[in-house]
């Protein structure tokens, strides 16, 4: 009979390993998916995982794709390390990207100028950080959930983008599509890559990982974050003020997710439209915790993520089936891994029934 | 309890060849024990030696991995507590099993079979609280009876069921000396009248007085079987952790300095509705003296703790002065700045982050010393600082890489004492310095406080072991009810009197209750 039996201590080794394990079965789970629906597997294994990242182009659109998802999972990996739990990072996005439009847009027609790009920056931080800020403070002047607060603000921020691009926001000479006019060239990212749309985001990106790393793993900050996530008590009994964590961890979230929607709308949207995210707030959730936390596994993660996006465009084309095909292989990649991480504390044991 | 009937097998019990294997750990290893009827049966072993680990195999909780259990003769196979029950084991946990918020007869009511009338159940409580001298009210809400009460419900929850064999662990360890002896009286009755009695303790006097026979087990083995009014403590102590029992030196106090802590009408509303409010409390600890405040636990030791560590502000900073400092107002690494150190009772997950390596629990309360620039940790030296606790307090582990929670208890109360200590307090407060530390490093740890005294340091000791507080003491206080007693040399009193306090009464004896308390 098998049973699952404790570790004695948590399995260092199998911590790294799960996240593989979990690729491999959300693979595996993949190639039932489409011998399911009637479809080659090793046919769809290809159009899917393949045949995306087959050119340098292809290579660049992962790198794109990656970018948001990089930037979101890093900001709200410093707050998971404390338990702080922002779930709003595609709301944090969203209005990131809004803040970043209206400088756009204010400054159109204008002579333009390094700083239009540099503002847009800025304020897509802002913007982010300010959604952000309305959890943090609930948080910590009444203590409300910030997981539910966190949420709740990402429908607010999608109406609210919606009425923007309805209205005050809407391209004038537009035949009333909801969408702004589309930036100046002084609103948009420089190219990183002839002929192709990979920008300098996909820089900042890294850039925010190797802050983020020495963030987590150099500083006394970081580490003050990571002791309130292991052990509250403990945290308290230092003296590390916990208001502190809450703001930290929900500012770092919401700056980087501000800036990830900023590169959207300077980069390959080259406007703002209701569909300004792609759900990349959300899936950069999965991101983070198949990295486990860790700048380094964000990095690969972020690249496996985009994969499963193109992947599912590739999959709507070639093999007709709906794009919402890669949210199945999300669903999957987190569900496994919750699955392979029971046995970071736990063993399979092999015992005979005793009489 | 009429065991007269149960049939003619001499022993009661009989365990033959017991093992249990952890997966890190062997718990019991070909342990055999055998208890008559009647009998008042001591195991006696330190903290890990594997104690809790047989009860548990005996009441159903655990399952043996090798060894048989006979059951007044017959082979039995204990499948769970219920089973247990019905054969006629009762057990009294270390940590009650109460639902706080129902009361006593309801408490009793859920852990008897079947669906009982609750007013002929008041009415059965009563009678067997009277004959066994455990008074109790029925109709009382759990959250508002004292630790000893609680205890006397789950005994009394026990005899309902009639137990030919009642299993103890560690049942003295929350109660004043007066009640110690009540409840030896009781047991002594229940003895006299038949029922067997397995009674688990590392406490060698109580062991003496109360027990007819002792197994003593060390490292998950018997390793032998005694008398208790044939042996010493000496003797038994040598069983129990196979060397003598080492005594800390301690002299007089040399000279008093200035006063390193004083706690000025220190009162505060506990935000835990089942908690203890602070009342009016005053104390002075002075360098070179070491203060102990004994108490039955849930009197307000852990209001005082998180008041005097900062972990809880006071509204009024000139409750706590430290160092001349007011306060009250600061967090915990700001009175660090101020002088003093703090080593808290629980270790894991409060003085130490159980996944995080001890050179970064050094980090924990260390960061102020240098270790930072700015912002950015400084490894090298944190980890040399690590290392020196670990030498200087000889720390058992792989080194300062390992886990906190890779290491054990006593060993993790060295490190956390030696982090606190090196860090050089001018003051520093100490809870239950040996709470669950095998005796070797208990010893250890005393001579550590009374070396840390002589050199000037004033330290205040917060514990709920009596004799640990006569050992390490110079002046002594009572907490009871969120109030603090005066303090009084030790010279000057004695563990009746203090038992007496425990239970809140020292203003009877105190002609002068209002005086301020004595320096």
């Amino acid at each position: 009979m098998l049973r699952l039996e404790r570790r004695p201590e948590a399995s260092q080794t199998m911590s790294y390993v799960s996240p593989l394990i979990a690729i491999v079965l959300m693979l595996v789970g993949g190639l039932v998916l489409f011998a399911a629906l009637g479809k080659n597997p090793l046919e769809g294994f290809k159009v899917f995982f393949v045949n995306p990242i087959s050119d340098l182009y292809g290579v660049s659109e992962l790198l794109l794709k990656a970018t948001p998802l990089m930037l979101c999972a890093v900001g709200l990996a410093i707050g998971f390390r404390a338990n702080v739990w922002n779930i709003g990072a595609e709301g944090q996005l969203i209005v990131g990207a809004i803040a970043a439009s209206a400088v756009a847009l204010h400054f159109y027609g204008s002579e333009g100028g390094a700083h239009v790009l540099i503002l847009m920056v800025v304020a897509g931080c802002i913007g982010g950080m300010l959604w952000a800020a309305i959890p943090a403070f609930l948080k910590t002047y009444f203590n409300t959930n910030e997981i539910l607060v966190s949420l709740m603000l990402v429908y607010v921020a999608q109406l609210l983008v919606s009425w923007l691009v309805h209205g005050p926001m809407m391209d004038p000479d537009g035949f009333n599509f909801p969408q702004s006019r589309l930036f100046e060239d002084s609103a948009l990212l420089p190219i990183l890559l002839e002929d192709t749309r990979l920008n300098i985001a996909f820089t900042f990106a890294l850039g925010a990982l190797v802050v983020g790393y020495i963030f987590m793993f150099r500083s006394f900050a970081g580490f003050q974050m990571q002791v309130a996530g292991f052990a509250a008590n403990a945290a308290r009994y230092a003296g590390f003020s916990a208001k502190r964590m809450v703001w930290i961890g929900l500012m770092s979230g919401g700056a980087m997710a501000g800036l990830a929607g900023m590169s959207e709308v300077a980069g390959p949207m080259g406007q703002i439209t209701e569909h300004v995210s792609n759900n990349y707030g959300f899936a950069a959730i999965i991101v983070a915790f198949v990295a486990r936390l860790n700048p380094v596994g964000i990095f690969f993660a972020s690249l496996l993520m985009a994969l499963l996006y193109l992947g599912g465009e590739q999959a709507q084309q070639y093999l007709n089936l709906p794009s919402s095909i890669s949210n199945v292989f999300q669903g999957m990649l987190l569900m496994f891994l919750l699955g392979s991480d029971v046995f970071i504390n736990y063993r399979l044991r092999w015992k005979e029934a005793r009489a | 309890m009429t065991s007269a009937t149960d049939g003619e097998h001499e022993y009661r019990l009989e365990l033959e060849g017991i093992t249990k294997i952890y997966p890190s750990v062997i718990a019991n290893e070909n342990v055999s024990l055998k208890v008559k009827k009647g009998e008042i049966h001591a195991v006696l072993g330190e903290n890990g030696a594997g104690k809790s680990t047989l009860m548990k195999m005996i009441y159903g909780v655990a399952k043996p991995d090798a060894g048989q259990m006979k059951w007044e003769g017959q082979l039995v196979n204990v499948e769970n507590p219920a089973h247990a029950r019905s054969l006629g084991i009762g057990m009294v946990f270390q940590h009650f099993s109460l639902f706080e918020t129902l009361n006593v007869v309801e408490n009793v009511a859920l852990a008897l079979p079947g669906n009982p009338d609750l007013r002929q159940l008041a009415g059965q409580i009563t009678e067997v609280s009277n004959r066994y001298g455990l008074p109790v009210d029925p109709q009382r809400l759990v959250h508002a009876l004292s630790v000893g009460e609680r205890q006397r419900v789950e005994i009394i929850r026990c005899l309902l069921l009639n137990p030919r064999l009642l299993i103890m662990d560690e049942p003295t360890s929350v109660l004043t000396p007066q009640a110690v002896r009540k409840l030896f009286d009781t047991l002594r009755q229940l003895a006299d009248e038949g029922c067997s009695i397995l009674y688990i303790s590392h406490k060698l006097d109580e062991i003496q007085e109360l027990c007819h026979v002792a197994t003593v087990l060390r490292d998950g083995k018997v390793t032998g079987d005694c008398i208790p009014s044939e042996e010493t403590p000496k003797s038994m102590a040598s069983l129990m952790i196979g060397k003598e029992l080492p005594v800390p030196e301690h002299n007089a106090p040399t000279s008093l300095g200035d006063v390193r802590l004083q706690l000025n009408r220190l009162s505060k509303k506990s935000d835990d509705p089942f908690g203890t409010d602070l009342q009016d409390i005053e104390l002075e600890v002075r360098s070179g003296e070491i203060v102990g405040i004994a108490g039955v636990s849930g009197n307000g030791q852990q209001e005082l703790l998180y008041a005097l560590s900062g972990e809880e502000l006071v509204d009024d900073a000139q409750a706590v002065v430290i160092c001349g400092k007011a306060s009250g107002r600061d967090l915990p690494d700001q009175r660090r700045r101020n002088g003093m150190g703090f080593v808290p009772e629980e270790r894991l997950g409060r003085g130490a982050v159980p996944r995080m390596s001890l050179t970064e629990n050094a980090l924990l309360t260390a960061h102020h010393k240098g270790m930072l620039k700015n912002g950015m940790i400084q490894f090298r030296l944190i980890s040399e600082f690590a290392r020196k606790c670990i030498d200087n307090f000889n720390v058992k582990c792989g080194g300062e890489e390992h886990a906190a929670n890779s290491l054990s208890g006593g060993n993790l109360q060295k490190f956390i004492m030696g982090r606190e200590i090196l860090l050089a307090p001018r003051m520093l407060v100490v809870a239950q310095p040996t709470w669950g530390v095998d005796v070797g490093a208990a010893a250890f740890i005393r001579q550590e406080l009374i070396d840390l005294r002589n050199e000037g340091t004033a330290i205040l000791v917060i514990s709920e072991e009596l004799e640990e507080l006569f050992e390490i003491s110079d002046r002594i206080a009572v907490i009871a009810n969120g109030r603090l007693s005066p303090s009084k040399k030790l010279a000057d009193t004695n563990i009746d009197e203090i038992g007496v306090w425990m239970s809140g009464m020292w203003d009877q004896a105190q002609p002068a209750p209002e005086a301020t308390t004595n320096a």
